[in-house]
C-alpha cells in the first residue's frame, strides 16, 4: 500500500517506473515471442498504405504540374485577391434603388428555394416508395426507378437550370423547375432509405388485421417515416436557398444574377454587401427550420 | 369473470371530457394555422417565381422535344444510329474530362489537407481555449458559407481563366464542409485513450498522433471520398464561370445548340461520376466495416 508515487520534484524517490523498464528490457524475448504481429516493423497493411501514399501523391503533384500551377501566379493572384478585399470595405449596396432590387432578388431567390423543394418532395414520394425494397418486392422496378434517381441526381442544378431555361426561358420560373428536378433524385433516394430501415412491425401488424397492401403503407409505414422526410425535406430547404444563389449566374432567376454580375464588373462593395444578405438570411432559415424539425420530430436533445 | 369498467363521478368525467375536447381542438388549430401559413408561403412563392402554369404546358412539349432533339444528330438521324458522329470529339471531351477529374481531386486533397490541420483546434475535446475554438470555427464556416462556384467566380478574375480558380474554390469550400464534419468526428472520440498517452507525459503532437488520429482515420477517409464524389460533379460546371474542366464545352453546346454534343457530353459526365459513385462506396464501406 505505501508504495512511494514519484513525482518530478522529489528526489529521493526510488522510481519504480525505471524498474518497470528494466523487467520489460529483461523480458523483451518472451515478450516478442508472444506478441510477434506487434513487433513486426513490415506488415502487409504498411506497404499497402505507403504504396497508396506514394501514388496518391503522385497524381498531386502530377495534377499541379498538368494544371500548370506556379509560384509566380499563386502569388499574384494572392495579391490581387488582397486587394479585392481591401475594396470590399465598407459593404454596401451603393444606392436605396439598388437595394430593392437586391432585396427583391433576395425573396425570389427564397420563393425558387422553397417551391423548387416542395415540389421535388411531392414528386420523389411516389418515387420513394417505388424505389424501396420493402414497399415493391420486384426487383425490376426496384433497379429501374433506382438508377432514374441517380441519372436525375447525377446532373448538376445548373445544367438543369440551363436546359430549362432553354425551354420555359429566363427568369425564376427556370430555377423553380431545375431545383425540383435535381431535388427528385437526391430526394427520392433518401425517401426509399428512410422506408427501407422502418421497422416491420406495424406493418404487419395492419397486415394481420385484415388491411390491404395500401393499408400497411399508410397506417403501417406512413407514420414512422413522416418526421424523417418532413425534416429531410426542411434540410434541404436550407441547402437549396445557398444552391438557389447560384442558379442565376446561368440565367434561371435569383440573386445569383446581381452576384455574377457585381463580381465581374469589380463593384466589390455591392459583392461584399450580397454576400452578406445572403450568410444573414440563410442563417434565418436556418435557425427557423431547426425549430420547426425539432417540433416535427419531437423534441430531442441535442449533442454539442 | 365478468368485467367492470371503473367509472367516474359525472362532474370528475366531464371535466377531464371537457379538457380533452379543448386539447384535441387546440391540436387542430395548430395543425390547420400550420397548413394555412403553409399554402400561403407556398401561394406567395409561385407569385414571386412567376410561375406560369400556362406557359409550362405550352412549353411541357417543348421540353419533350427537347429530350427528343438531345437524341438526334445534326442530320436528323437518331443518335444510336452513328456513334463515331455522335461522339465525335470523345478525344477532346475525354481530355477535358480527365482535368476536371484532376481539379476535384486536388481540390479535394487540399481542402481535405486544411480541414485536417483546421479540425483539431475546431474540437471543443481537445482544444479547451474557448477563443482558438471560436477563431478555427468561424473560418471554417466562412470557408462553406459561400458556393463554391462563387468563389470560382471571384477567383477566375484574381488567378486568370483556366482550371487553378476551380481548385481553389473546390478546396476553400472543402476545407469548410469537411472541417466541421471532420471536427464532429473529433468530438465523438473515446478520451481514455488520450488520457493514456497524455499521462506519459507527451506533447500535443504525440497525443494526435497515437490517441486520435487512429480513431478518426476511418472516418476521416471515408468522409473525404464522399467529398471527391461531391467535388467531381461540382468540378463538371466549374467551366461555366471560366474555372477549367468539361463545363466550359457543355455550356458552349447548350447555348449554341449542338444538341448531340449535349446528350453525348452529359452522357459522359453521368457515367463518371456513376462509377465514382460506386468505387468510392465500396471503398467507403469496406472502412466503416458497414455491408454494403
Amino acid at each position: 500500500m505505501n508504495a512511494p508515487i514519484s513525482l518530478p520534484g522529489s528526489a529521493r524517490a526510488p522510481r519504480p517506473v525505471s524498474r518497470l523498464r528494466e523487467d520489460a528490457l529483461r523480458e523483451l524475448p518472451q515478450l516478442r515471442a508472444r506478441h510477434a504481429d506487434a513487433f513486426r516493423r513490415v506488415t502487409r497493411n504498411g506497404v499497402l498504405g505507403l504504396m497508396l501514399t506514394v501514388v496518391l501523391l503522385t497524381i498531386f503533384i502530377y495534377g499541379f504540374a498538368a494544371l500548370g500551377f506556379s509560384f509566380a501566379k499563386m502569388l499574384a493572384g494572392l495579391d490581387q485577391l488582397g486587394t479585392f478585399v481591401v475594396l470590399m470595405w465598407p459593404p454596401t449596396p451603393g444606392t436605396m434603388r439598388r437595394l430593392f432590387l437586391f432585396l427583391h432578388a433576395l425573396g425570389e431567390t427564397v420563393a425558387i428555394a422553397a417551391l423548387g423543394t416542395m415540389l421535388a418532395a411531392c414528386i420523389a414520394l411516389p418515387f420513394g416508395f417505388l424505389a424501396a425494397k420493402n414497399v415493391v418486392a420486384n426487383r425490376i422496378v426496384h433497379f429501374l426507378s433506382r438508377r432514374m434517381l441517380d441519372t436525375v441526381r447525377g446532373v448538376d442544378t445548373l445544367i438543369w437550370a440551363l436546359l430549362w431555361v432553354n425551354v420555359v426561358g429566363l427568369g425564376p420560373f427556370a430555377g423553380v423547375l431545375a431545383i425540383m428536378c435535381s431535388d427528385t433524385g437526391a430526394l427520392g433516394k433518401l425517401f426509399s432509405e428512410a422506408i427501407e430501415t422502418a421497422s416491420r412491425r406495424p406493418v404487419e401488424g395492419v397486415m394481420s388485421a385484415g388491411g390491404s397492401r395500401l393499408a400497411a403503407v399508410r397506417f403501417g409505414i406512413l407514420p414512422q417515416v413522416l418526421p424523417v422526410f418532413a425534416s429531410q425535406v426542411l434540410y434541404f430547404f436550407e441547402s437549396n436557398t445557398r444552391s438557389a444563389t447560384i442558379i442565376g449566374i446561368v440565367g434561371a432567376g435569383g440573386i445569383g444574377l446581381h452576384l455574377s454580375e457585381q463580381i465581374r464588373t469589380l463593384e466589390w462593395q455591392h459583392v461584399a454587401f450580397l454576400v452578406i444578405l445572403i450568410l444573414a438570411t440563410v442563417a434565418v432559415i436556418d435557425t427557423l427550420s431547426t425549430r420547426l424539425r425539432s417540433a416535427i420530430i419531437g423534441a430531442r436533445p441535442t449533442v454539442v | 369473470m365478468t368485467a367492470s369498467v371503473p367509472t367516474l363521478p359525472p362532474a370528475q368525467s366531464q371535466a377531464l371530457a371537457l379538457r380533452y375536447d379543448r386539447e384535441v381542438a387546440t391540436r387542430r388549430r395548430r395543425v390547420l394555422l400550420g397548413i394555412a401559413i403553409f399554402i400561403a408561403a407556398m401561394a406567395t412563392s409561385g407569385w414571386m417565381t412567376e410561375v406560369d402554369l400556362g406557359k409550362l404546358f405550352q412549353n411541357i412539349g417543348a421540353f419533350g422535344s427537347y429530350i427528343v432533339r438531345l437524341a438526334h444528330l445534326a442530320n436528323g438521324e437518331p443518335v444510336w444510329t452513328d456513334f463515331g458522329e455522335w461522339f465525335w470529339g470523345l478525344h477532346k471531351w475525354t481530355v477535358l474530362l480527365g482535368e476536371t477529374l484532376i481539379i476535384a481531386y486536388l481540390g479535394t486533397a487540399l481542402g481535405a489537407i486544411c480541414a485536417f490541420v483546421l479540425s483539431f483546434p475546431a474540437a471543443i475535446n481537445l482544444t479547451p481555449s474557448p477563443r482558438v475554438r471560436f477563431v478555427a470555427r468561424r473560418f471554417l464556416e466562412f470557408c462553406r458559407s459561400v458556393p463554391e462556384i462563387v468563389f470560382a467566380l471571384v477567383f477566375v478574375i484574381a488567378f486568370g481563366l483556366g482550371p487553378i480558380p476551380g481548385v481553389l474554390a473546390l478546396a476553400i469550400h472543402g476545407t469548410g464542409a469537411l472541417g466541421k464534419l471532420f471536427s464532429e468526428i473529433v468530438e465523438n472520440i473515446d478520451m481514455a485513450p488520450v488520457e493514456g498517452i497524455r499521462a506519459t507525459g507527451a506533447g500535443r503532437v504525440a497525443v494526435i498522433r497515437f490517441a486520435v488520429l487512429p480513431q478518426v482515420l476511418s472516418g476521416f477517409v471515408s468522409y473525404t471520398l464522399l467529398r471527391f464524389e461531391i467535388n467531381v460533379r461540382g468540378a463538371a460546371v466549374m467551366g461555366f464561370v471560366g474555372a477549367g474542366g468539361i463545363g466550359q464545352d457543355l455550356l458552349e453546346a447548350i447555348r449554341k445548340f449542338y444538341y448531340s454534343d449535349v446528350s453525348a457530353i452529359l452522357i459522359l459526365i453521368i457515367v463518371t461520376v456513376m462509377v465514382i459513385d460506386i468505387v468510392t462506396e465500396r471503398i467507403r464501406h469496406a472502412l466503416t466495416g458497414t455491408p454494403s
